[in-house]
């Protein structure tokens, strides 16, 4: 056989199972996403889902996101930083000292501690990619020195309040500029309820009558409600046109971007897979903002993360430092012989993520109402285990955004789902630890098989 | 004298090449046994063999040792009866003491406790054979490559070696250290140590070997004994270039121009031992749609000379002025030789080409994404164009512009690396062995593009271990080794045996 045949399993390009056996990887982490939260909706009898706990999800964890998207180039472009737990402790501690002990304004005060954490990043970054020293061990000392700086600069106090500033922009909602209305969306979501209701009996009922002969299995106890209950309740209007808006726009972009595929032949993607994954997608963001407007709006932190996650988005997939990252965590020798400059990028890789982990800091301080000195313990664990759930690959060049914010909803959805349930924090770590080794065993065992 | 070791028709089949066809060897007991052969004659491969690399029933024919047959399923089988290979590539732990490194694998040792006691002063007695004189607690990384080569032998003596094989054993050392270890391998042979030696240099084979056999094309050409007088040079380079020329080759009738590139005074040492000069003093131009090809043979310092001239991607204290169009241009970095319009293909398409998990629209523009974007965000548009054109132009065959590289076979793989070149629009492109791992096909529409390359205005310089292919694709031809150039012809005035002998000859001087 001439080398220059192709080999049977890069010829086909239509077929289904083809595809998706190729592509498993980003479809099964969304699948498991929403397998994770309708469980814990189950097994917390609908607590996950209440508007006030999906704040509170956001506002508590959102640092995890936040931090999952500097980590993210970091990883991609080949290395690791241990050092951010710390780092954001020692941040928010910096900001807090800043505001509360020297009394500088809060939007100076913003700004030093984003500067110095990208300063701080600096410093690590130019050890990592000028002296080659392995992130592993520039970032383990690092984290080893803010925990300590966390430390010494608190004095084992607890600094705050911060200014009501500071704390409205990142620990409130967005403006209700339009008033609040009568909720459009509930009688909708009633009627639905209602068509799906009796499946979910019968459901309940053959599984019942199943456990009848087979006595192992438990026994379900809940009915569903099968007749129309009122809905009543209103809802922030600016924050359900913005969600609206945006939705509607990235629905657009999805399709007109696709068709720019399909005319230029470039297109892969089965339609049905692609429909189903932007439905999928938009639906549980519109889904979420909806509950955020029945509540008290949405969430500047979310507004925050959304337009982050926008932002890193754009610079991955379509900027040439983005590609110039990818190709470096890829091939180190070969983007260097393409006239890459790779030092560079490594460098303002962990500049990046210095600036995001001060912004991480502020945000957990401030949600605490204070500054302590445990704030950012086992923060790094969290976020690097985001992006590896998220399908980064630990030897570089491998990864997406969008992936990395899955992981990290992924881990704040079992940290939220799990206290709810009073499973104990041993088994929260033994579950999260699990979790991660299954996500990336499948992803290994997948790129053996395939 | 009776023989130690025959090898009776030995024949290896590697996935569609042949890399060994019923070759025989046969080494008398006490003998300096030469082998002799252009790079992928089979040599090392026929070590391999012998040496259990390749395991009985990987091959075909007889291996004949001390009397019998045997069938080494390893290469432990083959030392245990005494067996020893030298690498070219030496296999020592640097960071571990000469005395651990002659005892690896092989500790002096009770219950898995090494006797520290028994290990130096077998250490010690080795070392004193070899004529090391070093510490045996001294690293390995802290002598140079002389004693480390001194350093293998000692451990091929801590085995009993009764045969000992060395790939080129002197091609990474000084006249000094050569003449010394050629001095250890003959003191060896007067201690009945049998040993096969692979090497390139006339005046080590015409002062130690006993007898010479020569390899072509993974065939035996011919066995000459030393003892019937003279070795006759002429006699070994006939047998090792021996090869007909055929239409291979596209036919072109060049266009050369005035001079575009040189490069003056070039001299560069070695990265890691700084005293080393590895390129050492080397002028060189092209001409406006000329292929210049340099010939050589495997550590001759092609690669390290054109990898130092791009942007210095390899080596230190590089010196020398690189002029384009005349003028003096800076390639002290990467991105400023590509800013100058020099191009480097690598010969290691897959270790420093490619971005091999990504796919070839994402290779294509790597050299120049500043081309195909605005203010730093890329038109995908310009890219998938891009791709597509190069993709259609070079003829490559894959599903598609989305086709990882990693999944495309070697001479598509390196058609998306030329693309990758010829999107950055040089004015000189340096090809590193760039049909190495091609078949024959692939060739034929590589050397094409390169005829092209030239015909638009380019100036292309090829570096090739294959002399047939520089003859049959270049205009001229330098002939560089040991970090020299030794000779430059028209190609039409070259022949193989011209080459082989400008390399050989100036060996002896």
């Amino acid at each position: 056989m001439s080398a220059e045949t192709m080999s049977p399993a890069e010829a086909p390009r239509h077929s289904y199972a083809g595809f998706l056996k190729n592509n498993i990887r980003e479809y099964g982490m969304l699948i498991s996403l929403i397998v994770i939260m309708l469980y814990f909706q189950f097994a917390t009898d609908g607590r996950l889902f209440q508007p006030d706990n999906l704040t509170n999800i956001v506002q508590q964890r959102g640092y995890i996101v936040v931090m999952a998207l500097g980590m993210l180039m970091i990883i991609v472009a080949g290395h690791i930083d241990l050092s951010v737990g710390w780092l954001c402790g020692f941040l928010g501690a910096v900001a807090a000292i800043l505001m509360v002990d020297h009394g500088v304004p809060w939007y100076l005060a913003v700004l030093a501690t984003l500067v110095f954490g990208g300063m701080v990043g600096a410093v690590q970054g130019y050890a990592v990619a000028y002296l080659h020293i392995p992130s592993f061990i520039v970032t383990l000392a690092g984290m080893l020195i803010f925990r300590g700086l966390t430390l010494y600069v608190l004095g084992g106090r607890n600094v705050g309040p911060f200014p009501p500033e500071l704390a409205t922009l990142l620990t409130g909602f967005f403006p209700d500029l339009s008033g609040r209305m009568a909720d459009p969306i509930a009688p909708h979501l009633e009627t639905l309820r209602l068509v799906v209701a009796p499946y979910a009996l019968a459901a309940v009922e053959a599984w019942n009558r199943l456990t009848e002969s087979a006595s192992l299995l438990p026994k379900i106890e809940w009915t569903p409600v099968l007749t129309r209950q009122e809905t009543t309740g209103d809802i922030s209007s600016t924050s359900l046109g913005i969600a609206t808006v945006v939705v509607a726009m990235m629905l657009a972009n999805a399709f007109a971007a696709r068709v720019k595929l399909v005319r230029q032949d470039m297109q892969t993607e089965p339609f049905v897979f692609f429909l189903l994954k932007t439905l999928a997608i938009a639906g549980m963001l519109f889904y979420l903002a909806y509950l955020f407007a029945t509540y008290r709006g949405l969430p500047n932190v979310f507004v925050i993360m959304g337009l982050l996650i926008a932002l890193y988005s754009f610079v991955t997939t379509r900027t040439t430092v983005g590609r110039r990252v990818y190709a470096l965590g890829g091939n180190e020798k070969a983007a260097k012989l393409s006239g890459i400059n790779t030092e560079r990028l490594v460098f303002l890789a962990f500049v990046n993520m210095g600036v995001l982990s001060a912004l991480a800091g502020m945000m957990f301080a401030t949600r605490l109402g204070w500054a302590t000195p445990k704030s950012g313990d086992g923060f790094e664990l969290d976020v690097i285990a985001a992006c590896f759930i998220g399908g980064a690959s630990a030897s570089g060049g491998v990864g997406t955004v969008l992936g990395a914010v899955i992981g990290a909803f992924i881990m704040g959805v079992m940290n939220n789902g799990m206290s709810m349930m009073g499973i104990g924090i041993d088994w929260q770590f033994i579950i999260k630890g699990s979790v991660l080794f299954l996500a990336v065993f499948l992803d290994v065992y997948n790129k053996k098989k395939g | 004298m009776d023989s130690i070791l025959e090898m009776r028709g030995i024949t290896k089949t590697f996935p569609g090449v042949k890399a060994l066809q019923n070759v025989n060897l046969t080494v008398r007991k006490g003998e300096i046994h030469a082998i002799c052969g252009e790079n992928g004659a089979g040599k090392s491969t026929l070590m391999k063999v012998l040496s259990g690399v390749y395991p009985a029933g990987s091959y075909e024919g007889d291996i004949v040792y001390e009397g019998q047959v045997r069938h080494f399923r390893g290469i432990h089988d083959s030392e245990r009866l005494g067996i020893i290979i030298i690498h070219q590539e030496l296999a020592l732990a640097p960071q571990l003491s000469i005395a651990e490194n002659l005892f690896l694998g092989n500790e002096i040792a009770r219950n898995g406790v090494i006797d520290w006691f028994q290990t130096h002063r077998r250490a010690r007695e080795l070392m004193a054979k070899v004529g090391l004189k070093e510490s045996p607690s001294t690293l390995i990384t802290d002598i140079g490559v002389g004693k480390q080569q001194l350093v293998e032998i000692a451990k091929a003596l801590a085995k009993e070696v009764k045969l000992l094989i060395l790939d080129e054993p002197t091609a990474s050392l000084n006249e000094r250290d050569s003449q010394a270890l050629l001095d250890l391998l003959l003191e060896l042979k007067g201690h009945g140590i049998t040993a096969i030696m692979i090497s390139h240099k006339l005046n080590e084979i015409s002062r130690i070997a006993d007898s010479i056999t020569i390899l072509r094309d993974g065939s035996t050409v011919e066995t000459i004994e030393a003892s019937a007088g003279a070795i006759d040079e002429n006699r070994i380079i006939r047998g090792m270039v021996g090869r007909e020329m055929n239409d291979r080759y596209p036919h072109r009738t060049p266009a050369i121009g005035e001079v575009i590139f040189e490069v003056k005074d070039w001299r560069v040492h070695h990265p890691v031992h700084p005293e080393r000069l590895v390129v050492k003093g080397v002028n060189l131009h092209v001409r406006r749609g000329e292929v210049v090809g340099i010939a050589g043979l495997m550590g001759a310092g092609r690669t390290e000379f054109a990898m130092s001239v791009f942007g210095r991607a390899y080596g230190r204290r590089i010196s020398g002025e690189v002029l384009m169009d005349g003028r003096p241009v800076d390639v002290s970095t990467i991105p400023k030789a590509i800013e100058a319009g020099i191009a480097y293909v690598t010969e290691d398409r897959k270790q420093l080409g490619l971005i091999l998990n990504e796919d070839i629209r994402f290779n294509v523009p790597l050299a120049g994404l500043d081309k195909i974007s605005e203010r730093g965000v890329i038109d995908r548009h310009a890219e998938v164009t891009l791709a597509k054109r190069f993709r259609e132009r070079l003829k490559i065959r894959s599903a598609g512009i989305t086709h990882q590289t990693v999944n495309l076979s070697g001479g598509n793989q390196q058609k998306v690396v030329l693309s990758k070149w010829l999107h950055a629009d040089p004015k000189i492109l340096i090809l590193d062995e760039p049909t190495r791992g091609i078949d024959v096909g692939a060739k034929y529409e590589i050397y094409t593009i390169i005829h092209q390359l030239a015909d638009s205005g380019r100036g292309v310089i090829v570096i090739s271990s294959e002399m047939p292919e520089l003859l049959g694709i270049t205009d001229r031809i330098y002939v560089m080794n040991e970090g020299r150039f030794v000779g430059e012809f028209p190609a039409a005035e070259a022949s193989q045996e011209r080459i082989m002998a400008a390399i050989m000859r100036r060996e002896d001087a």
